[in-house]
C-alpha cells in the first residue's frame, strides 16, 4: 500500500504530462462547429448570378456536397479558388455562399477565375453566415444528401487538406 | 469674442468625439444599456479568441454586437440571446461555461484539488504527531529500568 502511495506523484505527473503534450499540437483557432449533425439552417436568398432566382435549403438536398463560404475581400479564398476549380472538374459537388460581399465584385471574380459552384448563394448581409456560425472566410461545410451538416473545415482547402482530411469524408457521404 | 472662440472650439471637440465612436446604439433605458454591456463582455469573439465581443474590432464581433442589440430591441431575455449564439458558435462563445458533464472538471476540479490537498496535509500531520508521541510508550519496563540505571550512573 505504502509503495503504491509513493508511486502516486509519478502517476499524477505522467497524466499531466500526457495532457500538456497533447495540448502542444492542438490548434486553438479550430472551433468544433455547433452545427454538426444538424440540418442546414433554413434560408431563402437570391443567387449571385440572378437576383430573381431564389435558393432555399431544399435546393441543396439530393447530393452530398461541399458548401464553401467565400468572398472577394477574403485573401485566402483566392488561394483556395483554383483547388475548388480542380475539385469541381473532378465531379465534386460544390455550392458557394458569397458572404458579405459586393455582388458585382463577386460576378467579376467568377468570370475571371472560373466558377466551380453549382449553386451560388448571395448572402450580402451575412444572415446565412451567422446562422452557420461562420467567423471568417473561407469555411467549408460538408453536407450529406439530406442536407445535414456532417463536417466543417475552417481555412484554406489545399491539395493536402483535401487528400488527407476531406476526400475520405466526402467519399463516405457519396457511398452512403 | 473670447467666449465665441471657446464655444467654437468646444463645438469642434464634440464633433470629433461623436465621429470617434465606432458603433453608436440608442438604448431605450439604462437597464438595457447595462444588459448590452454585460452580454458583450461575457461573450467571446469567435475570431480573436482572447477578446470578448465588446473589445474586439473583428468584423464578426461587430456583427454580433449588432445582432445582440437587435435582439435586445426585440425584447429577448439574456438567456435567449446567449442560447442563440451558443446554437451557432457552440459553448466556446461563453466566457462563463455552463455546468454540464463536459465542464464538471473545469468547475469543480480546483475545489477537488483543494480538498485533496487538505486531506494529504491532515494525514501527514496526524502521522507526525503519532511519531512524536511514540517514544514514550515504546520502551518496555526493563528497558526503562536500564535507562534509569544508566542515567543514575552518569549523575554520580
Amino acid at each position: 500500500m505504502k509503495r503504491l502511495l509513493m508511486l502516486l506523484p509519478l502517476v499524477i505527473f505522467l497524466v499531466v504530462a500526457v495532457f500538456l503534450y497533447r495540448g502542444l499540437f492542438l490548434d486553438p483557432s479550430e472551433l468544433p462547429s455547433a452545427l454538426i449533425g444538424k440540418p442546414l439552417p433554413a434560408f431563402s436568398l437570391p443567387s449571385v448570378e440572378d437576383e430573381q432566382r431564389v435558393i432555399t435549403a431544399e435546393d441543396l438536398k439530393g447530393k452530398p456536397a461541399l458548401v464553401n463560404v467565400w468572398a472577394t475581400w477574403c485573401v485566402a479564398c483566392k488561394v483556395e479558388h483554383p483547388v475548388l476549380n480542380r475539385l469541381a472538374a473532378q465531379g465534386v459537388v460544390i455550392h458557394g455562399v458569397n458572404y458579405k460581399d459586393d455582388n458585382a465584385a463577386a460576378l467579376k471574380w467568377l468570370n475571371e477565375f472560373h466558377d466551380p459552384y453549382q449553386l451560388n448563394i448571395r448572402d450580402e448581409r451575412g444572415s446565412l453566415g451567422l446562422d452557420l456560425g461562420v467567423y471568417g472566410a473561407p469555411e467549408t461545410f460538408l453536407i450529406d444528401k439530406q442536407g445535414i451538416i456532417r463536417h466543417k473545415f475552417v481555412g484554406v482547402i489545399d491539395d493536402r487538406v483535401w487528400r488527407e482530411q476531406l476526400a475520405a469524408l466526402y467519399q463516405e457521404l457519396v457511398d452512403e | 469674442m473670447k467666449r465665441l472662440i471657446c464655444g467654437a472650439l468646444l463645438g469642434l471637440f464634440l464633433v470629433t468625439t461623436a465621429q470617434a465612436a465606432i458603433d453608436t446604439y440608442e438604448f431605450r433605458d439604462e437597464v438595457e444599456r447595462e444588459r448590452y454591456r454585460t452580454l458583450t463582455e461575457e461573450l467571446r469573439c469567435p475570431k480573436c479568441q482572447n477578446q470578448n465581443i465588446a473589445d474586439s474590432n473583428a468584423p464578426i464581433a461587430m456583427d454580433l454586437r449588432q445582432e445582440i442589440f437587435r435582439m435586445l430591441e426585440e425584447g429577448q431575455s439574456n438567456d435567449q440571446i446567449v442560447d442563440y449564439l451558443v446554437d451557432r458558435y457552440g459553448d466556446f462563445v461563453r466566457y462563463k461555461p455552463p455546468v454540464n458533464a463536459k465542464t464538471m472538471l473545469l468547475w469543480y476540479g480546483p475545489v477537488g484539488l483543494l480538498v485533496l490537498g487538505f486531506g494529504v496535509l491532515t494525514v501527514i500531520l496526524v502521522r507526525r504527531r503519532r511519531v512524536e508521541k511514540a517514544p514514550a510508550s515504546t520502551l518496555s519496563e526493563t528497558e526503562r529500568e536500564r535507562l534509569a540505571q544508566l542515567l543514575d550512573k552518569k549523575d554520580s
